[in-house]
C-alpha cells in the first residue's frame, strides 16, 4: 500500500472510527472509570468498588435488576411465539404485493416515535380509555377498569415494540427454506408438529436467535415504555440508572448500574447463544 | 383388478384455472414394475406426481394405491414416498438422521431407527456415512441418500421426479444403471418421471409418453420405439427422420406418400387424411455405394454425404438426397467399405415400407 492509498483508506474509515470511538467506546470507558470512584466526602472521590457493593446490599436495586432480566426474557419469549406464525405466513404463504403490504404493516407503528406509540397504548388502556369503555359497553365490566400500571401493560407495550425486530429476521430465515424440504418432511410421514419441530424451527434457528437478541437488548434497555405503562410499579432497571444520574446526581452509582446492565445483557446473550448452539457470526449474518 | 396393481389412476384431471395441466389420464402400475412417464418440459409430469404423492388434489378422477382410493388422504398418510427433483435432503440433519427421519415419524424407537438406517445406508453403498453432513456429500451420494430415505420405509410405491436432472452426464449414465439395480434388488414399484428419453428407455419396464397433459401412448420401450402410436411419440422417442407430404394412395396399411418435390415414397400406416407426416429411424436407412445393392427396397434414392457427425457408436451421416428438402439422417457404419466415408462422397440410400411410419398430420 502506498502512502496515498493509505491516506485514502484512513479518510474512508475515519467517520466509522470516529463514530465508534466517540459515541461508543469513549463514553463506556468514561463510565467504567466513573463507576469505580466512591464519594468519600462531598466533592471528594476515591477509587473503590463501593458503588458495586451498594448494588448488592440494597435489595431494591438487585431486585429491580433481576425483575428487569426476567421480564425481558419473558417479553422476548412472548414476542418470539407471536412473531413466528406471522413470519411463517409472510415468508411461506403471502406472495407479491400481499407480502410487501404485511411487512409495511409491521413497519407502520415505527413511523411514530416510541413515546407517541406508548402514549397511544395509554389512551387505549387507561381507566377512562377505549378498552375500558368497550368492556363496559359490552357489559363485561360494571365500572371503569384500570388496565394501566401493571406488569401486563408493560409486557404488552414491550412486545408490541419488539415484534417487528423479531419478524424481520425470522421471515428472512424462513424464506430461505426450500418448499420441497418441507414437503419431503410430510412425504416421509411427518405430522405438522414433527415438520415444525425437526425441520422448520432448526432451519429458522439463526433467525430466532438473531431476533431474540435484538428484542432482548431493546427491551432491557427500554425506558419510556416501562415508565409510562408501568407507572410506579414499572420498576425497570433503566429507571434506577436515570434516577441516579438525574434525580440524585450520583453519577458514579449510575455508572456502576450502567456497567451492570451491560454485563447482564452480554451474559444473557452469551448464554442464549451457548444454549442454542449458534455462533454470533451466523446470527449476525441472519439479522 | 384392484388387487393386481399397485397404482391406478382413473380419469385424473388437474386444472389450474382454465389450463388443464393433467388431462384425463388413466393408467395402472403393476407391483415391482419400473414405470416411467416421459414428456417434454411443462407437460404436467410433476403435477401428476404431486397428485399421487398427495401435495395436490385432482380436479376430478380417482387415484388408488393397492385398490384404496387416496383422494383426501394427506401426504403423510400415503404409502408412497417421493424422491424430489432437488432431492430435498434435510440440511439440518446428518445422513443417518435423514434416513431415520421417516422411521422416527412412525414411532420406531430412536435406537432401532438408527440401526435400520445404517443397514439401509450399507445397502445403497454408503456404509459409515451416517455421521456426515448432507452438504459434505457428492451429487451421486446425495442421490443415494434421497433414495435410501424412501426405501427404508418400505413403501408400496416410490415416486422419482427427474432425480438425475442435477447430475453431470457421466454420473447420470452411472446412476441410471444403479437405480435400475436398486429397484430390482428391493423389488419396489417405481414411478419415474423424466424428459430424457434415453433414461426412460434404459430403465423402464413400461413408459407412458405424455404431451400437454395427456398420455399419448403407454408401452414397453421397444413398443414405443418401433411402433409409435402418434407422430408425437415417433418424434419424441429416439432419433428419427421426419418428412411432410401428401397421401396419394392407401391400401391395406401401405401408403404411398408424395413429398413436396414430387418424389413418391412407400410407407405403412393408416393415414386417412391427405396431408401426412412420415418418420424413418436413422438405423433403418440402408446405405450402399451402388444402386443394385438396394434393389429389393421400395424406397431408393441417390444422395451425397453433407456431414459426418462422429460420436463413437452413435455416429451418423447427413445425406443430401434428391427429392428431400432436408438431409436424410443415417447411422454411420462402424465397419466395411462405408466406415471411412467422407463429406461429398456419392451414396445410395433406401428403406423398407415397414420402416417408414406414416401418420395423419
Ligand atoms: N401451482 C400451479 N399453478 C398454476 N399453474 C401450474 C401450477 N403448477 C404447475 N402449473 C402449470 O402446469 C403445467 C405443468 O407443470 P408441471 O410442473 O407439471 O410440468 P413438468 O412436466 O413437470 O415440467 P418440467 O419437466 O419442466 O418439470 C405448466 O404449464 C405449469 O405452468
Ligand atoms: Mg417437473
Amino acid at each position: 500500500m502506498n502512502p496515498t492509498q493509505r491516506l485514502a483508506l484512513f479518510v474512508l474509515l475515519a467517520p466509522a472510527i470516529l463514530w465508534l470511538g466517540l459515541l461508543i467506546v469513549l463514553p463506556h470507558v468514561e463510565i467504567l472509570i466513573l463507576s469505580f470512584s466512591e464519594r468519600v466526602a462531598p466533592r471528594v472521590y476515591a477509587f473503590g468498588a463501593g458503588n458495586y457493593l451498594e448494588f448488592f446490599t440494597e435489595p431494591l436495586y438487585w431486585r429491580t435488576f433481576a425483575r428487569t432480566a426476567i421480564m425481558s426474557i419473558a417479553v422476548t419469549a412472548i414476542t418470539l411465539v407471536l412473531a413466528f406464525p406471522i413470519a411463517l405466513y409472510i415468508a411461506r404463504v403471502a406472495q407479491g404485493r400481499l407480502k410487501a403490504m404485511l411487512l409495511l404493516l409491521c413497519l407502520l407503528p415505527f413511523w411514530v416515535s416510541e413515546l407517541v406509540r406508548t402514549l397511544g397504548w395509554m389512551i387505549l388502556l387507561r381507566e377512562t380509555g377505549v378498552v375500558s369503555y368497550l368492556l363496559r359497553a359490552a357489559g363485561l365490566a360494571d365500572q371503569p377498569v384500570e388496565l394501566l400500571y401493571n406488569d401486563g401493560a408493560v409486557i404488552l407495550g414491550l412486545v408490541y415494540g419488539g415484534l417487528l425486530f423479531m419478524i424481520v429476521p425470522l421471515a428472512n430465515a424462513l424464506e430461505s427454506l426450500e418448499p420441497a424440504v418441507v414437503e419431503a418432511g410430510f412425504d416421509l410421514g411427518g405430522s405438522r408438529w414433527t415438520v415444525l419441530r425437526r425441520i422448520v424451527i432448526p432451519h429458522a434457528m439463526p433467525g430466532i436467535v438473531a431476533g431474540s437478541i435484538i428484542v432482548f437488548m431493546l427491551t432491557v434497555g427500554n425506558f419510556a415504555t416501562p415508565v409510562l405503562l408501568g407507572g410506579k410499579n414499572g420498576l425497570w432497571f433503566t429507571e434506577q440508572i436515570y434516577a441516579q444520574f438525574i434525580t440524585r446526581f450520583n453519577w458514579p452509582q449510575g455508572s456502576a448500574f450502567g456497567m451492570l446492565l451491560l454485563l447482564l445483557s452480554s451474559a444473557i446473550v452469551w448464554a442464549g447463544l451457548r444454549l442454542t448452539g449458534q455462533s454470533l457470526g451466523t446470527t449476525l449474518r441472519q439479522a | 383388478m384392484a388387487t393386481t396393481s399397485d397404482l391406478d389412476l382413473v380419469n385424473v384431471t388437474k386444472r389450474f384455472g382454465s389450463h388443464a395441466a393433467v388431462d384425463d389420464v388413466t393408467f395402472s402400475v403393476a407391483p415391482g414394475e419400473f414405470f416411467s412417464i416421459l414428456g417434454p418440459s411443462g407437460c404436467g409430469k410433476t403435477t401428476l406426481m404431486r397428485m399421487i404423492a398427495g401435495f395436490e388434489n385432482p380436479t376430478s378422477g380417482d387415484i388408488r394405491i393397492r385398490g384404496k382410493s387416496m383422494v383426501g388422504v394427506p401426504a403423510n398418510r400415503r404409502p408412497v414416498n417421493m424422491v424430489f427433483q432437488s432431492l430435498a435432503l434435510f440440511p439440518m440433519m446428518n445422513v443417518g438422521e435423514n434416513v431415520a427421519y421417516g422411521l422416527t415419524c412412525r414411532g420406531v424407537s430412536r435406537s432401532e431407527a438408527e440401526e435400520r438406517a445404517n443397514r439401509m445406508l450399507e445397502r445403497v453403498g454408503l456404509k459409515g456415512f451416517g455421521e456426515r453432513r448432507v452438504t459434505a456429500l457428492s451429487g451421486g451420494q446425495r442421490q443415494r441418500v434421497a433414495i435410501a430415505r424412501c426405501l427404508v420405509l418400505e413403501p408400496t410405491l416410490v415416486l422419482l421426479d427427474e432425480p438425475l436432472g442435477a447430475l453431470d452426464l457421466k454420473l447420470r449414465e452411472h446412476m441410471k444403471i444403479e437405480l435400475k439395480q436398486l429397484q430390482a434388488t428391493f423389488n419396489t414399484t417405481f414411478a419415474y418421471i423424466t424428459h430424457d428419453q434415453s433414461e426412460a428407455l434404459v430403465m423402464s419396464d413400461r413408459i407412458a409418453v405424455m404431451n400437454q397433459g395427456r398420455f399419448e401412448q403407454v408401452g414397453s420401450p421397444r413398443e414405443l420405439y418401433h411402433n409409435p402410436a402418434t407422430p408425437f411419440v415417433a418424434s419424441f422417442v429416439g432419433e428419427t427422420n421426419r418428412w411432410q407430404g401428401e397421401v396419394v394412395s392407401s391400401s391395406g396399411g401401405t401408403v404411398a406418400l408424395q413429398l413436396p418435390s414430387g418424389t413418391v415414397t412407400q410407407g405403412t400406416g393408416h393415414a386417412l387424411q391427405k396431408s401426412a407426416v412420415a418418420f424413418v429411424r436413422p438405423e433403418a436407412v440402408a446405405l450402399a455405394q451402388s444402386q443394385p445393392a438396394l434393389r429389393d427396397l421400395p424406397n431408393r434414392f441417390e444422395g451425397r454425404v453433407s456431414a459426418v457427425l462422429f460420436d463413437g457408436a452413435n455416429s451418423s451421416l447427413l445425406i443430401d438426397t434428391l427429392g428431400f428438402d432436408q438431409p436424410v439422417r443415417a447411422v454411420l457404419p462402424q465397419a466395411g467399405p462405408l466406415a471411412g466415408i467422407e463429406v461429398g462422397a456419392p451414396i445410395h440410400v433406401g428403406w423398407t415400407a415397414d420402416a417408414m411410419k406414416v401418420f395423419a398430420a
